[in-house]
């Protein structure tokens, strides 16, 4: 007697038969994006891109629906129009961090970390003045910009999580509605406010002010969805103990949500440190190094890299992308340690 | 007399008074609560009310002319000198700048954005799925002004060349003919710009609502027989379609509050510019950065108004498009 087992197949695998008319309609895409850039006015690698796209799109769900029918062939020119989408989407981050890395490592050298301009026009070659001020300065701005809006937004998710009292729909609709305010509107309103017309000049403290009103909506929003998160459990069992809401909630919610309200800090910290347009209204951008955040202009890196833009000249161009490129560092570094820490719930 | 003896050596606790009233501390601890949490509403408040004060001259003394006017003309410069011609106050051109940057970067940027979000959703392997999420944040956190830069520096020349080719085979479309051939610095290369940025705010709305989808019924069309694309169309769509809109519109008022890389891709003329393959436009935001650093008092308080009137606008656009977000999911087939 002979025991026959049967031979493991895989059936959903696409057998070599079924791959012919895909492997047809590939290669029937490379040609036709060779002739399309040969033969007409189509160049660049974006139009080759679009070409093999449109193309893609027509021969894969030609085979599909030779071989399968309508609905398939619908289904498989949907599937590859999304995946082109999604393609498209990741174009311009390449060629950003690409750019910004090519161009910007060679305007990096040691006295780009230790001078300031004061000496220096953003026009002289690289090798005099550097962005000490800046670096400096946006430290100082991020500085106060979190003693400020850190608190306020902590407190407003506390709020809208464990207060729950009258108008905490409003504030979440407010809170959110925030987050949209123009940049340029908050540095606006800090100069309406309290520079225009009052005698007081410049200064870094007004920056911050400025950088804490668009910092506040990322950090509330944040931190409530890292509160909704802790278990309702934790804080009845921190009741039934007999604490009182202030206990409960200064000795259990918020050291359970620990690192998530830092991931809500950071996320806060990285969306303001590239802000530009409320800098212009309110720092006056220094080009020395200042200490006091309360007295005189102050620089920073994003109004470093304005200045060097504004200038139009090739050292100065060079200038701006070798900052940015330190900028891009810092807002990288930022989101990176919120993603780690973001992993780690509760 | 020996009971009387032990009750009066241990005597009874009187009971406690049982309340629901909160101690003082917790009484402390909510009042400071609730004010860090009006903080959003009393800011928001000041922007327009100060704004609003300062504003106020210019806007009534220009009154409708503020909005629908074309000329920027301040009579005294910064040095006090006075030109000839009163000043003249209006936003319009700007404004109407700001509403076509913004709509071609909606045009352009939410069916990316879309396709991404069901791409993510639904078709991409899990190895890829991380990956992609993290680029499309990590875009959200690029400063703008590093759009700005990239924008002139880089995507100016290839925008150049496509717009010529838009030019060359559809110039029988009114929006896309050109007065004189001029492709550089046009409200299109800003608002491919802007399409750039406002790529992640709707990626991420969308996906949000596509997440939602109840299971049971993607399921369901699954098993009548739905490929997958007749599963997005009967199911996910009309079920996330609102929270799409939403997103769109919220990437919208992102796109009319933009101003550094406006400011650094686009040519700002004063004059109503319809044809956007043109090397002409403006808007608000970037209006009030050009003016502001030699501006003139009265000129400034023009400013003020000038972002008052951005404030309203973008306000107003996201506030709906919460309301619409917040609103999506309740139907759906």
């Amino acid at each position: 007697m002979t025991i026959t087992t049967p031979k493991p197949t895989k059936p959903w695998r696409a057998t070599p038969k079924a791959m012919v008319p895909n492997f047809i309609a590939g290669l029937s895409v490379i040609l036709g994006t060779w002739f399309l850039i040969e033969f007409t006015g189509l160049a660049g690698k974006l139009g080759a891109f679009l070409a093999a796209s449109a193309l893609a799109i027509v021969t894969l769900s030609l085979a599909a629906g030779i071989q399968r029918g309508g609905q398939a062939a619908k289904n498989v020119a949907v599937g590859t129009f999304v995946a082109i989408g999604a393609i498209t989407a990741m174009f311009p981050v390449v060629s950003i961090l690409g750019t910004v890395f090519v161009r910007g490592i060679r305007g990096i050298y040691v006295g780009f970390f230790t001078n300031d301009m004061s000496l220096a026009s953003v026009n002289d070659p690289l090798d005099k003045g550097g962005i000490l001020h800046a670096i400096i300065g946006t430290l100082l701005l991020i500085l106060f910009a979190m003693l400020i809006s850190v608190p306020l937004g902590i407190l407003t998710a506390l709020y809208l999580t464990e207060i729950k009292g009258p108008g905490s729909r409003l504030i979440r609709f407010l809170v959110q509605a925030m987050s949209g305010v123009p940049s340029i509107v908050a540095g606006l309103f800090i100069y309406s406010a309290f520079i225009s017309g009052t005698g007081r000049g410049f200064s870094g403290f007004m920056g911050s002010l400025a950088l804490s009103i668009l910092m506040l909506p990322t950090v509330a929003r944040t931190a409530e969805e890292v509160l909704l998160l802790i278990p309702a459990d934790l804080r009845e069992a921190g009741l039934a103990l007999g604490a009182t809401q202030w206990r409960t909630v200064a000795m259990v919610v918020v050291p359970a949500a620990k690192s998530g309200l830092i991931t809500a800090v950071i996320l806060g910290v990285a969306r303001i440190a590239g802000e530009t347009a409320p800098l212009l209204f309110t720092t006056g951008g220094g080009d020395a190094v200042n200490g006091n955040p309360f007295d005189g202009v102050m620089g920073s890196i994003p109004f470093a890299i304005w200045k060097a833009l504004i200038a139009g000249s090739e050292e100065s161009n060079a200038r701006a992308w070798a900052s940015i490129f330190i900028l891009l560092v810092i807002v990288l570094a930022l989101f990176f340690s919120a993603r780690r820490l973001g992993k780690r719930r509760v | 007399m020996a009971i009387t003896e032990r009750q009066a050596s241990s005597p009874i606790p009187t009971p406690r008074e049982i309340t629901t009233q909160p101690r003082r501390s917790d009484q402390f601890f909510r009042s400071i609560v609730f004010l860090g949490g009006l903080s959003s509403l009393v800011i928001l408040s000041a922007i327009a009310l100060f704004l609003g004060i300062r504003g106020f001259e210019i806007i009534t003394r220009e009154g409708l002319k503020f909005i629908t006017g074309y000329e920027w003309y301040s009579s005294i410069n910064a040095d006090g000198l006075s030109g000839d011609q009163p000043s003249v106050y209006g936003i319009g051109a700007m404004l109407i700048g700001t509403i076509i940057t913004a709509l071609i970067a909606v045009v352009i940027g939410v069916p990316i954005a879309v396709a991404t979000a069901l791409f993510l959703n639904f078709y991409a392997p899990n190895f890829l799925k991380g990956f992609l999420v993290s680029v499309v944040d990590l875009m959200a956190a690029f400063p703008s002004i590093l759009f700005g830069l990239w924008g002139l520096n880089v995507l100016m020349p290839s925008a150049e060349y496509w717009a010529k080719l838009l030019h060359k085979y559809f110039s029988f479309v009114p929006l896309f003919e050109v007065s004189a051939p001029v492709f550089t610095r046009s409200p299109f290369v800003a608002g491919v710009v802007l399409a750039i940025m406002i790529i992640p705010i709707v990626t991420s709305v969308a996906r949000e609502v596509f997440s939602q989808t109840p299971l049971d019924r993607i399921q369901a069309a699954y098993a009548l027989g739905a490929t997958k694309w007749s599963m997005i169309r009967a199911v996910v769509l009309p079920f996330g379609s609102s929270g799409v809109v939403g997103g769109a519109m919220l990437g919208l008022g992102r796109a009319m509050g933009e101003t550094v890389a406006v400011f650094t891709v686009l040519n700002i003329v004063f004059q109503a510019n319809f044809q956007i393959l043109l090397g002409a436009g403006g808007n608000v935001a970037s209006l009030i950065i050009l003016k502001f650093g030699e501006a003139s008092a009265e000129e400034i308080k023009a400013l003020m108004a000038a972002g008052l009137i951005l404030f309203i606008l973008t306000l107003v656009v996201n506030m709906i498009a919460d309301l619409i977000v917040n609103r999506s999911g309740r139907q759906g087939r």
